[in-house]
């Protein structure tokens, strides 16, 4: 087989494992919905000061990225650990599948969700409350979330080699992604957040990858919607996850 | 097939493997037996190319397996002591993911067969028994249709009707012309699969050969058992005899066993008494490995 069909095949089996786990399509899948339609009904449908676009233009692309984030960056941690610590990549290793074909398979079961991500939270904003589909600006917002979700996937794969047992997964991977999403202006509008908060949070990833797709989405941007400063820096957090992973993960189970 | 001279694996100051010298021939089961911690799994690790070496030549399929190559790894199947499949796919969908692993892999209908899993064939995983996810688990490491399989404590945890169904499938595998290390420390499993076996302890091998050879090399002789006969006290017995008895059982270790088992019926003719249980054979290979590692331990 050549390598492209090797990564294919695994590719389709990790696809399997996903959709059939419950876990991960209530994490990865509803969540996202679930906190579109929440934030959507607590926070109405007002004009937010010193933004030029009222709170449900605000969440779709906010909740894009926090689907991404989730379908990348929390779905590889927590599942690469939990068959690293099942003795599954271990076992893996001892077949003659290229090592680089496993994790090209994982990441790109992950990118294929947060595709499909965006097309959900997209067409849920358009419909259920009337948020343009910004189809002129589409290069921009597919190589803003193909930028993102290689970098969240890089990070969380880099995260693996800091968890040290299985029920660890959860909480550190967790404790390390939600308050970004506070602090960001994913959660909460960023003219509600002060902008000391801001400020911090542009010490991040999060931040910057979510000014870059929210620029592209917004239905005021005039132009092709890039934000290269924005990306440059999410695709330099990414280099740094991908060199942290080549250099500390692990195969084997930690705990036994 | 495997071949290792004065291997050494340390950890700090701790020396798992101590100078191990080993050959493994091409179609037997190989058994490798010894103690939890005695060196085991740091060695089959070794010899499957998970793990490095502080010293010493190994040999796997005519290749180190330290510089393991995908060619290397199309002819080697790998049971690990502890590995969990995607609970979500079912047994075809595990070993399809495995099958597309290999250049030439074995299909996957006979590797279910094979295993004895055709009635589980369409069974999530995650709803196997533990007896039926380590059969899968032999399963994956035949699927590729290696030389050379090694099953590292296959059977553990497994009542004795699963172990005895495991015992079949691998007996099977030898059939196949499979060359087979089996790692255990169930003295039953080596004495019933294996051609040849090895004892470690304490990282180094106390004993070797066949586990006939390894019951007849201990210095114990024949053995002789059997029940009290009632009415009949210890002080009773032919002299040589009296030394043997304990709670009502007479067992007696002998160089000589024609002239003792003489003097043994005609006392029990004259007397015109039975010697209930009567049984004479080797000691078991528990038996000797119970000598040898005990005596390492001292």
């Amino acid at each position: 087989m050549s390598a492209a069909a090797l990564v294919w095949h695994q590719f389709r089996y990790d696809q399997k494992t996903f959709w059939r786990n419950p876990a991960s399509v209530f994490f990865t899948v509803m969540f996202p919905v679930m906190f579109l339609l929440i934030f959507e009904l607590v926070f109405g449908n007002d004009n937010l000061s010193g933004l030029h676009v009222n709170t449900s233009t605000y969440y779709v692309p906010a909740i894009i990225t926090f689907a991404v984030v989730s379908a990348t960056f929390q779905n590889l941690a927590m599942s690469v650990t939990i068959d690293r610590e099942n003795g599954l990549l271990k076992r893996t290793r001892g077949t003659p599948l290229p090592p680089w074909v496993f994790i090209a398979g994982r990441v790109g079961n992950s990118i294929v969700v947060a595709m499909i991500m965006l097309a959900l939270v997209g067409v849920l904003g358009r419909l259920a409350y009337g948020v343009e589909i910004p189809w002129d600006r589409l290069p921009a917002v597919l190589v803003t979330l193909a930028l993102g979700a290689a970098t969240f996937s890089c990070l969380g794969l880099a995260l693996t080699a800091a968890i040290p047992s299985q029920s660890a997964a959860a909480p550190i991977t967790n404790l390390a992604i939600f308050p970004l999403y506070f602090l960001s202006g994913v959660f909460i509008p960023e003219s509600e957040v002060p902008s000391g908060v801001i400020h911090f949070s542009e010490a991040f990833p999060v931040r910057h990858f979510f000014q870059a797709f929210f620029h592209a989405w917004d239905p005021n941007t005039a132009g092709a919607g890039f934000e290269w400063g924005h990306l440059a820096i999410v695709a330099a957090w990414g280099l740094a996850g991908l060199l942290i992973a080549a250099r500390t993960f692990r195969w084997a189970p930690q705990s036994s | 097939m495997i071949s290792i001279s004065g291997l050494r694996k340390s950890y700090g100051d701790l020396e798992a493997v101590r100078g191990l010298d080993l050959e493994v021939r091409r179609g037997e089961i190989f058994g490798f037996l010894g103690p939890n911690g005695a060196g085991k799994t740091t060695t089959v690790e070794i010899l499957e190319g998970y793990r490095s070496r502080s010293a010493g030549e190994v040999t796997v399929l005519g290749l180190d397996p330290a510089r393991a190559t995908r060619a290397w790894r199309e002819r080697v199947g790998i049971v690990l002591q502890q590995s969990k499949m995607h609970p979500e796919l079912s047994v075809t969908e595990a070993l399809q993911m495995f099958a597309g692993y290999y250049r030439e892999p074995r299909p996957v209908g006979d590797v279910i067969s094979l295993v004895g899993l055709d009635q589980k064939a369409s069974t999530r995983v995650g709803k196997l028994s533990g007896g039926q996810q380590r059969r899968l688990d032999v399963g994956l490491a035949l699927v590729g249709d290696p030389e050379l399989l090694f099953l590292d404590e296959p059977t553990t945890g497994f009542d004795p009707s699963a172990r005895r169904h495991a015992w079949e499938v691998i007996s099977n595998l030898r059939d196949l012309g499979k060359t087979i290390f089996l790692t255990t420390h169930y003295m039953e499993e080596a004495q019933s699969l294996a051609d040849r076996a090895a004892i470690i302890v304490h990282g180094t091998i106390v004993a070797q050969g066949s586990p006939d050879e390894l019951s007849r090399s201990s210095g114990t002789g024949t053995e002789i058992r059997f029940r009290l006969p009632a009415g009949v006290s210890a002080a009773d017995l032919p002299a040589d005899a009296r030394s043997g008895a304990s709670d009502g059982f007479v067992t007696i270790q002998t160089g000589d066993p024609v002239r003792l088992l003489n003097a043994l019926t005609g006392w029990a003719l004259q007397r015109g008494v039975e010697l209930p249980g009567l049984e004479v054979g080797h000691p078991s290979l528990e038996d000797v490995y119970l000598e040898l590692t005990s005596e390492a331990e001292e």
